[in-house]
C-alpha cells in the first residue's frame, strides 16, 4: 500500500532552477516530499536556506502557494493558514511548514510546542542539518557533540561543540500528538512512506528529516546519501515513527558501525581527538540503548 | 440595540459583527476581556470563527498575518508588553498589505512595570506601517473597529489598523453603547475578497518571498503612498458611517468649539472628553478656547493641523507618552506638520503618564498657559510636565 519511488509523479512541485548548493540534503528532501504531498498543499518556511534558494524575487521554485513571515513562528503561521483555509471552504488543503533545526529546536520551539499542544491540523517538517547554515554555519541545539561550526570553532583549548544534540522528535512525542517520525534522505523509501502516512492523517504531524549539508559539514557534494546512511548505520540517527504515541523503530542496522566511520567522511569532525570520539561513541551507544528501550515501552501503549 | 458595556466588550462585539474568520489572541491586562468575550461568543455558538488560543503575542500576530495572507478576515488584540512582543511581525503585516484590525488597549510599558493608561506602548510603532486610530469612548471603540475593516480592506489602502483605547478608562469602564445588529453591519461591511495576496492551490503565489535591493525601495514607496491615500478613504468611510448610523467622528480629526478660538489644544484618547468639559466651562467665562481631537497619528492629519494653526494664536499638544530626550510623540508629530507653516507657539503638555488621572484643573491650566502664550506670541515653556514631583510646571 505504501508509496514507492517509481510511483512518484514526474512533475516537480519544487522545481529545478532553485539555487541550493550541490548535494543539499534539504533540497533532496523537499523535492521528493512535494511529489507525495501533491498540488493541494500550501507551504510555509521560516527564514532559512530554503527561503533563499527556493524563493528569491522575481523567481520562485514552488508550484504551490508559498508563504514566509519570520524565523521563530513556523508553527504559528501554519496554524493561521490552516484555520483560514477551514473558513474558506478548503478544509482538504494540506498545510506544511518546512523549518530547519535552528528554526525548530531553538528559536521556533515555543510556537511549535504550542501548536502541538493545540493539535493543529498541520504537518511540520524539520529538516535537520545540525547548524544554522543560512547565516553561515553556527551551532544550534541540534548540532552534535564535537562538531566544528563558526561559533564552536576547533580552537587550541576547546575543539568543537562541547554539548550534545537535543532530541526534538522525543520532545514532540511527549506532546501526545497523532504522528511523530524521524527520517533521512539516505532512506528515501522510508521517508516517503512516512510522508504519505502523515498526509493521510489529521491533527499535528511532525517529521524530523536528517539532511546533510555538504557546505556546512565539509564533505564532498556527491556523498550526501552515503553520509546520511552512515549516520543511521552508526546509530547517530535513529529512524522511528510513532502513531498516537506508539513508537516503532523502522530500520535497525544489523550491526552498528563505529561512529568514527561516520565522522571521518566530514571535515566538521576532523579535529576531534580520540578522547572526544570515545565520548561521542559512548553517547551514541547510550542513545541507541535508550531508543530501543523506549520503543519497547511505548509499543505497549494500548490501541 | 443599546447596552451598557465596557470598551473591551464593544471591541469584541464589533469583531463578531464584522464576521472575522480567524482570531488569534493571547491575554494581557487590560486587553484580557476582549479575548474572554470572544471565547464566550465562540463557545456559545454566536460567533462563527476559527479562534486560535496561541501561547504568546508573537504567535498571535504571526497566525493573524498568515490567516490574512491566506485570504481570511483576521483579528487580534493586545496591549503594552504584548504589542512590543509583536513588534517584529507588525512590519510583515503592513509590508504584505494585510488589512488586519487590532484593538490596542494602551497601557504602561515596563520599566517601571504598571498596567494603567499610557501611550508609550503604541508610540514606538508609528513607523511600522499600521494606521493608528485613537478613540475617546466605548461607542467609538465599537464604531471604529467596524470602520477599520472598511478602511483597511479598501483596495486604495490595504494596510492594517490599530484601534487604540485607553487602559481601564475605557477597557474596564461601562458606558451605554449602541451595538450594531448583524444586518446593518453586513450592509456597511462587505465580505473580504483579496486580489493581491492569498494562498490558494488553485492559483499559487508566493506571499513573503526573499527580495533583493532591486525591488524593495518601490515596495516602501507604495506602502507610503497607500498610507497617504488612506486619508481620503478614512473621511469617506466616516461619512458613509455617519449617513448609515448617525454618528459622525469627523474623519482624521474632530474640531470642538474651534469657530472663533484663539488657542487650540490637540488631544488623543479619553482626555478629549475631560477637555470638552473644560472648554465648555471656559467658554462660559468668555475665554476663546477650542479643542482638536486628533483621531489618527498614522496617517497623520497634516493638512488639518496646518489649517488649525492658520486660525489660532497658540497651539498645545497633549501627550500621555514621552520620547526620551525629545518630548511627547504627538507633539513631535504636530511640530513636524507645522514646520515652515506657522510662527505661533506650540507647547507640549505631558500628563496622565503611567495612568495618573488627568483632572479638569490640569486641562484648565493648559488652556490658561496657551492663552498667555497667545498674548506674548511665544511659548512660556516648550515642554510642560503637569503635576510631576520635582519638576516646575
Amino acid at each position: 500500500m505504501s508509496i514507492g519511488i517509481k510511483d512518484l509523479p514526474e512533475e516537480n512541485l519544487f522545481t529545478a532552477g532553485h539555487t541550493a548548493c550541490a548535494g543539499c540534503g534539504a533540497a533532496i528532501a523537499v523535492r521528493n516530499i512535494m511529489k507525495v504531498l501533491g498540488k493541494n498543499t500550501v507551504i510555509y518556511t521560516p527564514a532559512n536556506c530554503l527561503l533563499v534558494f527556493g524563493a528569491t524575487y522575481p523567481h520562485i521554485a514552488w508550484k504551490v502557494p508559498y508563504h514566509h513571515v519570520a524565523f521563530e513562528n513556523t508553527a504559528a503561521c501554519a496554524s493561521g493558514m490552516k484555520r483560514a483555509l477551514n473558513t474558506l471552504g478548503k478544509e482538504d488543503t494540506t498545510v506544511v511548514g518546512f523549518a530547519g533545526d535552528g528554526g525548530t529546536a531553538d528559536i521556533g520551539m515555543q510556537a511549535l510546542s504550542a501548536a502541538a499542544e493545540r493539535n493543529e491540523d498541520i504537518i511540520y517538517v524539520m529538516y535537520d542539518n545540525e547548524a544554522y547554515m543560512n547565516t553561515g554555519i553556527q551551532r544550534s541545539g541540534s548540532t552534535p557533540y564535537g562538531a566544528w561550526t563558526t561559533t564552536t570553532p576547533a580552537g587550541k583549548v576547546i575543539k568543537g561543540k562541547e554539548l550534545f544534540k537535543k532530541d526534538v522528535a522525543q520532545i514532540i512525542l511527549a506532546h501526545n500528538v497523532p504522528y511523530v517520525a524521524t527520517a533521512s534522505v539516505g532512506y528515501p523509501q522510508d521517508m516517503l512512506r512516512k510522508v504519505e502516512k502523515a498526509k493521510n492523517m489529521k491533527g499535528f504531524r511532525f517529521l524530523q528529516i536528517y539532511s546533510p549539508c555538504p557546505t556546512g559539514w565539509r564533505h564532498p557534494t556527491d556523498i550526501t546519501v552515503e553520509v546520511a546512511k552512515k549516520a543511521v548505520e552508526s546509530g547517530m540517527w535513529t529512524l522511528f515513527e510513532a502513531v498516537d504515541g506508539r513508537m516503532e523503530i523502522t530500520y535497525r542496522p544489523k550491526k552498528r558501525i563505529p561512529v568514527a566511520d561516520y565522522l571521518k567522511l566530514q571535515g566538521r569532525f576532523r579535529h576531534m581527538t580520540e578522547e572526544q570520539i570515545k565520548i561521542l561513541q559512548d553517547w551514541v551507544d547510550k542513545k541507541w540503548d535508550r531508543d530501543t528501550r523506549l520503543e519497547q515501552a511505548l509499543k505497549m501503549i494500548e490501541e | 440595540m443599546k447596552r451598557v458595556v465596557t470598551g473591551n466588550y464593544a471591541a469584541a462585539f464589533a469583531a463578531m459583527r464584522a464576521r472575522v474568520n480567524v482570531v488569534a489572541a493571547f491575554p494581557i491586562t487590560p486587553q484580557t476581556f476582549i479575548v474572554e468575550h470572544i471565547s464566550e461568543f465562540v463557545n456559545d455558538g454566536i460567533m462563527d470563527c476559527e479562534f486560535i488560543r496561541v501561547e504568546s503575542e508573537h504567535s498571535a500576530m504571526s497566525a493573524t498575518v498568515s490567516a490574512s495572507s491566506t485570504g481570511a478576515r483576521a483579528f487580534t488584540a493586545t496591549a503594552s508588553q504584548g504589542l512590543a512582543l509583536m513588534h517584529e511581525i507588525l512590519f510583515t503585516a503592513s509590508g504584505m498589505r494585510l488589512p488586519i484590525v487590532m484593538p490596542v488597549v494602551n497601557r504602561t510599558i515596563a520599566a517601571p512595570i504598571g498596567i494603567w493608561a499610557e501611550m508609550n506602548d503604541v508610540m514606538p510603532e508609528r513607523d511600522a506601517g499600521w494606521m493608528l486610530a485613537f478613540v475617546e469612548d466605548n461607542q467609538e471603540v465599537h464604531d471604529m473597529v467596524l470602520q477599520a475593516y472598511r478602511i483597511a480592506e479598501d483596495k486604495r489602502v490595504l494596510l492594517p489598523m490599530m484601534v487604540n483605547l485607553d487602559a481601564f478608562i475605557l477597557s474596564h469602564t461601562v458606558e451605554p453603547v449602541d451595538l450594531v445588529d448583524q444586518e446593518d453591519a453586513d450592509k456597511f461591511l462587505p465580505p473580504y475578497r483579496p486580489e493581491h495576496a492569498y494562498l490558494d492551490p488553485e492559483r499559487p503565489m508566493g506571499v513573503g518571498i526573499f527580495t533583493p535591493p532591486e525591488y524593495i525601495q518601490e515596495e516602501r514607496y507604495q506602502t507610503h503612498a497607500a498610507m497617504e491615500g488612506a486619508k481620503k478613504v478614512i473621511k469617506e468611510v466616516n461619512d458613509e458611517f455617519a449617513r448609515m448610523f448617525g454618528r459622525d467622528y469627523g474623519g482624521l480629526v474632530e474640531e470642538y468649539r474651534m469657530d472663533d478660538a484663539e488657542v487650540a489644544l490637540l488631544t488623543l484618547g479619553t482626555v478629549t472628553s475631560t477637555a470638552r468639559e473644560v472648554v465648555d466651562n471656559m467658554r462660559a467665562e468668555g475665554k476663546k478656547v477650542g479643542l482638536v481631537k486628533v483621531r489618527f497619528l498614522r496617517p497623520y492629519p497634516t493638512d488639518e493641523i496646518r489649517s488649525v494653526a492658520s486660525r489660532v494664536k497658540a497651539i498645545g499638544v497633549y501627550d500621555r507618552a514621552i520620547s526620551y530626550g525629545v518630548g511627547g510623540p504627538a507633539y513631535i508629530e504636530a511640530r513636524n506638520a507645522l514646520y515652515g507653516h506657522t510662527d505661533i507657539p506650540v507647547t507640549n503638555y505631558l500628563a496622565g503618564i503611567g495612568g495618573r488621572d488627568v483632572m479638569l484643573d490640569d486641562i484648565e491650566f493648559m488652556f490658561n498657559d496657551l492663552l498667555k502664550n497667545a498674548e506674548t506670541g511665544k511659548a512660556r515653556k516648550e515642554i510642560v510636565w503637569i503635576n510631576t514631583r520635582g519638576v516646575e510646571q
